[in-house]
This record gives structure tokens, sequence and C-alpha cells, in this order.
């Protein structure tokens, strides 16, 4: 079967990679582009662990084909933080032990950050809405979504980083 | 966040500092089970029982081995027979033939999903192409998965020659029952027929799955000297050495296993499914095999916690003093024995004085996957029968069921299940806490009611190395073998920094494999800080001890005129008295004074603690959907001293919402057919962060003596008292006893409607 030629962008830079018709996204992040900080939890859309940006929108990657991604901008949990300079919703992660194992971790700080660039100043209810397409099975969510509250503080201003 | 909360006798237990690996996993640069590849790589495939139960006749693969790309194919055929093996195994599983068996069919199998062959290819795509191309002839029998009916005379027999263990005589036939186990004190029959007031109810809730996010996945290369690599994330190491070693009949000094970032077990990563078949498809390959389960290989072919059938009689006096207890439970093991049903005797009744008790235990095999550890493994069913009674008992005597524990409640001195004195335990502590709390006096509205419960788990010492080394600019690294779940490194780097006198920053922490360090048990059974801390901190004493002897050299003094102090020798006698130096003045010296310095320490300490936990919960009940949501939750838990609070509060919080989830979503339905019909996340429906409230934590600190900084394990028990908790509020909710788990909608509506 032939492989079909992709050339698109990914955290800023251009990527090409070759898939088969049946690949998907996350196959070719993890599989093709060496990109493993995007996990496959279930390969059904209903955990979270695979979210990715693609044109500003959260998707869960094993739900996209690759070759979907041609000309598209696609945003990976590698491309959150700016060189060592952590996201604020990293640094949070981090300040609230807001992780335990460390799986569903990229697709929650991929999500949070999504949140946060469109509403700086969601309520805990909006906050644990739009993460519920996330699974975590270690921490019972509270730290998650005291540290997303908390990264949301401070991109506001409201609070200065610790 | 970061100040130190008992300045008074700690500099670092007690702080909330980052962990170690924290920005390596906030940053997707982590390493996971399925994130390692090496050279040359072939990928595998396992192709997997569609029946339940059935004969496998014949494995043809001469089209699969036909097909370009296909490099490697191994069935239950190319495995060692094990039959006469023994291993030494931990807590990790029963008989290493069942074990391997499971890792891959022979003869039969026993539940849908059981692997039965595997192919290595030079593509993902091609090897699942490959298992279509492998004709398999099945004779397909007669299934059973629920623990009534595989009890049954008439049930299909997994095994011809299983016989009942524990029975008073030797059962004549065979059964699906493995083991029948008892313990009794008094006379509990004649006790409970003088008892004030008395319980008599029947419990059951299906099996459920551990549900780490993380898919199963290994990567082996059976190497041209005869020597294996194995990359695995699992909960130990040196587990996966053994059971490996022993599997594949090969010295175990053979094997050496990298432990990867672990994506979370909560039990069910004691154990190895693909190892072996990787090892074997590598061998015939002469190159790397990677082996990765999906999502529903995970639910259909790993361990499930066992399904439970519980009977229990309680009896109490009219002050509400527990007289006598009944126990019958009956757990389903899935193909083979395993450790819970003795873990669920010695957990059932153990935290309450009862002077009359029979507790009997019955094992169960049936045509579902091997069961596997869960977060205090054999405890929670077990405990929500006997503590649903509770409530129920505490209701017909009009005694508060808070009260109710705390008239009951084990103290320092009483005896546990298994023989020995409880020690310095905190239960009643707990239990006053929860009474104190705001949580239990707020009101309540309508459709809202709440529940409590307690519970015992026993915690584990075991073996354990690390060590400590002294960089040549004086950085001090530990080495440690056990697989960091939850932020143990955090917690290793602390106690290490605390007793050296050191930052916690200029502490790094390694989790090496196992030809690096020497053995360590598996992280389970809430051991890891426990007994791993203490080698850790037995290994910084020696440390400290080679420094001062070495100062001592540098000046010139005897070693009992150096003192160890906020991290540096100190001179306190002779002519350079006074004098300090730091540990990089000493490691710069190293070389003239002696060499390296490095200690390593072996501990296997049986002097831990166990852990108690008391949660409330207040649930609301929508009467028109039965649909039950959490509205408050808090847990109070005896942590022994938390190292790291944060992370304990974690293990709190964390443990809470799996019980949760057990008590209201979870289960594994199979269907006539003996197949599962739920094996995805949509449908085996976890706890979301929408479903929750905050988690409240509050950490009882009663330390363990035995222990330098009062550890107690904590990551177990607060899995234990939710299913009891919820219950118990739903109940409250809606006047109607809830006995049988998950309380779906459709189950609590039906049974407000049978009682409207």
């Amino acid at each position: 079967m032939s492989k079909l030629h992709v050339t698109t962008s990914v955290n800023g830079d251009e990527r090409e990679f070759l898939c088969g018709p049946g690949e998907t996204l996350l196959d070719v992040l993890r599989d093709e582009l060496d990109m493993t900080g995007t996990k496959e939890g279930c390969g059904s859309g209903d955990c979270g662990a695979c979210t990715i940006m693609l044109d500003g929108e959260m998707v869960c990657s094993c739900l996209v084909m690759a070759a979907e991604a041609q000309g598209r901008v696609i945003g990976t949990i590698e491309g959150v933080a700016e060189g060592s300079e952590l996201h604020p919703v990293q640094r949070t992660f981090l300040d609230h032990a807001a992780l335990q194992c460390g799986f569903c971790t990229p697709g929650f700080i991929v999500a949070a950050k999504a949140l946060l660039d469109r509403n700086p100043d969601p309520t805990e209810t909006e906050v644990r809405y739009w993460l519920a397409g996330n699974l975590c099975r270690c921490t019972g969510y509270d730290k998650i979504i005291r540290a997303v509250m908390d990264a949301a503080a401070e991109l506001r201003q409201e609070r200065t980083p610790a | 966040m970061n100040a130190p909360e008992k300045k008074d006798s700690f500099r670092l237990v007690g702080t909330r500092p980052v962990r170690p690996d924290g920005v390596e996993k906030v940053t997707g640069k982590a390493v996971f089970g399925p994130d390692y590849k090496a050279a040359n790589m072939l990928q595998g495939a396992i192709l997997r029982s569609p029946h339940p139960h059935a004969r496998i006749r014949s494995v043809d693969t001469k089209k699969a081995a036909a097909l370009p790309g296909v490099k490697a194919i191994v069935t239950g055929d190319d495995f060692p027979n094990l039959e006469d093996a023994v291993v030494q195994m931990g807590e990790a599983a029963g008989n290493i033939a069942d074990l391997a068996r499971n890792c891959m069919a022979v003869g039969k199998v026993l539940y849908e999903g059981h692997a039965l062959a595997a192919v290595a290819a030079t593509s993902e795509a091609i090897a699942q192409e490959a298992l279509g191309l492998i004709d398999v002839d099945y004779e397909v029998l007669p299934h059973v998965t629920g623990i009534l009916d595989a009890m049954r005379e008439d049930a299909p027999l997994l095994y011809e020659d299983n016989f009942t263990k524990g029975l008073d005589e030797k059962p004549e036939k065979p059964s699906n029952v493995s083991m029948r186990i008892q313990q009794t004190q008094g006379d509990t029959e004649a006790a409970l027929k003088s008892a004030a007031a008395t319980v008599t109810a029947r419990y059951t809730m299906p099996p459920v799955h551990q549900g780490y996010i993380e898919p199963h996945a290994c990567v082996v290369t059976w190497k041209a000297d005869g020597k294996l690599d194995v990359w695995c994330s699992s909960q130990g190491a040196f587990n996966v050495r053994s059971l490996v070693a022993t599997i594949l009949n090969v010295e175990m000094g053979h094997v050496r296993v990298m432990p990867l970032e672990i994506g979370g077990g909560f039990g069910g990563k004691t154990t190895i499914y693909l190892e072996p078949v990787a090892a074997l498809l590598s061998k015939k390959a002469g190159r790397p095999v990677r082996l990765t389960m999906d999502r529903a290989d995970v639910f259909r072919a790993s361990g499930p916690a066992p399904g439970a059938v519980v009977d229990v009689s309680l009896g109490a006096d009219a002050e509400g003093k527990l007289v006598a207890a009944d126990v019958e439970f009956r757990y389903s093991a899935g193909t083979s024995p395993g450790n819970e049903t003795h873990a669920g005797l010695i957990s059932s009744v153990g935290h309450y004085r009862i002077a009359n008790f029979r507790v009997t235990g019955w094992e169960v095999l049936s045509n579902m996957p091997k069961h596997a550890a869960y977060r205090a493994p054999g405890a929670p069913q077990v405990n929500f029968a006997l503590e649903s009674a509770l409530n129920d008992l505490a209701a017909k005597l009009g005694i508060d069921p808070l009260d109710m524990r705390i008239k009951n409640a084990v103290v320092p001195g009483d005896m546990t299940m298994h023989g020995t004195p409880y020690g310095e335990i905190g239960l009643l502590e707990c239990l006053e806490a929860a009474k104190a709390h705001p949580h239990y006096s707020a009101s309540l509205g309508p459709n809202q009611g709440r529940g409590i419960a307690c519970s015992y788990w026993v915690n584990y010492g075991g073996p354990s190395t690390a060590s400590v080394a002294i960089g040549e600019d004086g950085s001090v690294m530990v080495i440690e073998g056990n697989p960091d779940i939850g932020g143990s490194r955090a917690s290793m780097a602390i106690m290490a920094a605390e007793t050296l006198g050191i930052d916690y920053d200029n502490v790094t922490v390694t989790i090496a494999d196992t030809g690096s360090v020497g053995y360590s048990m598996l992280t389970g059974g809430s051991r890891t800080t426990f007994a791993t801390g203490k080698a850790v901190i037995e290994a910084a004493q020696t440390v400290i001890d080679i420094m001062r002897a070495r100062a001592a050299k540098l000046w010139g003094c005897s070693v009992d005129d150096v003192a160890w102090s906020d991290g540096e020798a100190r001179c306190t006698g002779g002519e350079k008295a006074g004098e300090t130096l730091s540990i990089g003045n000493i490691a710069a010296k190293a070389d003239s004074t002696g060499g390296p310095i490095s200690a390593e320490s072996s501990v296997n300490p049986n002097d831990f603690l166990p852990g108690f936990a008391v949660h409330i919960c207040d649930v609301d009940v929508d009467p028109e959907t039965g649909h039950a949501s959490i509205g408050r939750y808090t847990a109070f838990q005896d942590v022994g001293r938390a190292i790291h609070p944060s992370y304990v509060e974690g293990q709190m919080q964390g443990g809470a919402v799996q019980g949760i989830g057990w008590a209201l979503n979870e289960a594994y339905l199979y269907n006539e057919d003996g197949k599962l019909d739920n094996p995805g996340f949509l449908d085996y429906r976890m706890p979301v962060a929408s479903d929750l409230p905050m988690i409240d934590a509050v950490m009882i600190e009663k330390p363990n003596p035995a222990h330098p900084y009062g550890v107690k394990g904590v990551g177990e028990v607060p899995i234990v008292p939710p299913l009891a908790t919820v219950a118990h509020a739903v109940s409250n909710a809606t006047g109607s006893p809830m006995r049988d788990l998950p309380l779906t909608p459709d189950r609590i509506y039906g049974l407000m409607q049978s009682k409207a």
C-alpha cells in the first residue's frame, strides 16, 4: 500500500512524514516523529492522554487521521514550555503535586492551557467540565483542579509565581 | 508552600518540595513503558482467544509465517514446561506455571482475551495482518463467570484436577473452588443468639479493574550471548527479572530489567503478561521486540480485582458493643489462585474488638482473567460488607455510627487477626477527628445523605536495598530499585537530605536497573517510603560515618572528635577543634584518604505498622433518575508521619476516588457468552473531574516509633472505606439499604421505586 506524503507544522517547525492511510496522527507523532510526550491510553478518544492542539482546537490525536494533518498547525506537550521556561500550568502542576505517575499529565497540561488561553478566569466547575475528557487515575483530580485555578490566577497576574 | 511545618524537629521532613522527576513529567520528556524504542526493533502482536473457554486442538501458523515481514511466531509450545518450577515471587502471584500459562495458553484458553500466539514483524500493520492468518481450531467448551454459578456442583470446570484446599476432608470431586480458609474465636453462634440486636445481610460486587492509564508495554532483546535485556514499566524490576528468568528457565543474572517510568499500577503491574512472550519472539527473530497492549487487551486480559459475594451476621449488646461477627466471603480469582482471600480474611474484622467471630473465605475460579492485586488487595470487598452491616446495626440500636466505632475500635496492644499485637496505631484518633470535623455536623438538604465507614490495611515492610554515593564535587546520589509510582523519589531525597543535614536540591535520586543495585521487593504493600526509606537513611548514616573518619584523617584527630551537623564535619577536640569540613571538602580529598565514598544498605524490616482510614461522604440522589453524585468528601487517615505531605494527601485523595468509582460506576460486565461487554473507558466508567468535589484529606500523624522519621504506609488503605461510605450515604439519602455494587442510577432508582 502506498504511503501518503504529509507536510505539517508541529510546535512551529515544518515537518514532513509518510503515513499509511489508516494511521492516526497519534501513531505518527509517537512512532515517526519520536514525540512520545503525547500518550496513548485508550485509542478511542475516551481518556485524553493524547490531547493536542490542531489549528487552535483541542483534539484527541488518536481520533485524527495522520493524513488530515496536511497543511495544519499542530501543538503538542513538547511545545508548551518555551525552551527551558515552563508554562505557568506546568509550574503549578509541580507546586501542587498535581501528578503522581505523570502519564496523563501531558494531556491535562495541553487541555488546561487550551482552557486558560480562551478563558482566563474559569470557575472550579468550568475547569472540572473542561477537563472531564481527561482521565487521571492517581490523583482524584483535587490537586489538578487547584493547579489549574492557581495557574489562571497567575496568568491574570493576581498572584506572582512562587 | 515550602516552609518546614515542624521547624523544631525537622528541617525537611514535612516539607513539600517539587519532585525530582517533575519537570520531565510536565514537559512530556519522561520515558514510560510504551515510549521506549530499541534500534532495529520489531513490533509484536498477540492473538487472543475470542472464546471464554475452549480447548486448542491446533494452531496453524504456516500462512502467517509466509507473510513478508513476519520474523517470528510463538505459541504456548515454545514455553518451557514449568510444572515443577518453584519461585520466590513476593506478593505478586501464586504459581509460576499458572503465570506462564496466563502469558500464553497451553492446551486450553480460559477466558476471552487469553493469549495463544504471537507474531513479530517489521511493522505493526504486518504483525496485525499476520494474526489474521493464524488458523486456530477451537473446541469450544461451556464457560462460567459468576461466583455463585462457578461454585455450583454442575458448573463447567476450568481444571479437572482442582480439589478445594482447606476443607476438613479432601473432596472426592474436583470443583472451581480452589481454597477455603477460616478463622474463629469464641462461640459466634451463641453470641449472636444472645445479642441485643443483630443484622444479617448479603453484599455483592462485580470485579473491577485497576484502571491505570498506561497500557502494559515492553521491549525485550534476547542477545546472541544468551543474555536478555528487558525495558518495561512495572511496580518492580526485580520482580519482573525473577518471573521472566523462571518462566524462561534462564539464570537470573542473565536477565537485566531496565525500569521505565510507570504510568499507574495500583497493584496491577506487580505481575507480567508480555515480557516472556516478547523474549521468545526476540530469541527467534534475533532482534529486539516490542509488545504493547491496547485498552481492550488491558481490560480483557490483565487483572481485575476479585468480585465478591459476602454474607455477614453482626451482633451487638444494647450499648453498641460488638459481641459477634459471622462473615462468609467468596472471591472470584479468575483463572488461578492468589493471595487475596488470605488478605480478605485478615482485613475483615480486625479493626474492632470482637470477642466472638467466625470468618470464612472461599476462593473461586472462573473464566475471567487471572485476578491481580488492586490497592489493599482483598480488603475493600469484605470491608464493604462488614462496615455496611455495622452501619445498619448502629441505626437499629439508635447509636451514632461514629460513636459505635469509637466504642469498638482497636487500640495499641489489642490483637490483630494475624496474631501479633497492634503497635502505635491511630484508629481512635481518626474516629475522634472525624467526629469533631465540621463536615460531620453540617446540615443536609432534601435528597441528600451522609455516610461513614472505617477501615484497616496491614501494610508491609520487606526487603530493600539503596545506596548513597558522594560525587567528586560533594554532590549526593541516592540509588534505589523501587519504581516511583507517586512521588517516592521526593520522599527518598527528603529523607537522605534530612539525615545528611544538606539541602533537598543537593540530592539526586536514581531508580536503577537490576544490574546496578541490590535487590528490592516491588513497589507495593504501602512499603516503599517505609522500607526503602529505611535503607536510604541507613546508607546515608554509613556515609556520614565514612566522612567523619575521612575528616579525622585530614585533621589528624580521633574520629571520636569529629561530629556531624548541618551537613558538615566539625572537629570537637584537639588542635583543630572548631574547624569544619563540608561534604565537598571531604570529597575533594577522598583519593588521599581512602578512595571513593559510598555505602549500600540492605534491610528487611518487619516493624511496619498498619494504616487506618475513616471517610465521610455526602451524596445527592436525583429522585427522578436515581443518579447519585458526591457532594462533599472528607478522608481521615493515620499516616504515621508525612514525609512529603502533598504526596500523602494525593494517595488519600486518589484512593478515595478509586473507591468512589468502585462504589458508583465500575464493574466488569460479562454477557451470557462469557465476553466482556465493556472493555473500554467509555463503558467502563471511571470517575472524571466533573463527577467530583474536592477531596478533603485530613492527615492524622501518629509516628511509627520503629522508623527514624515515623513512616507508616499510606498508599493502600484509602481505597478501602469509600465503598461502604458511599453506600451508607446513598442508603441514608433514599431510605433503602444499598447492598449491591455498583450503585448505578438504574439500581438506585429501582430500589427507590420498590420501596415506594
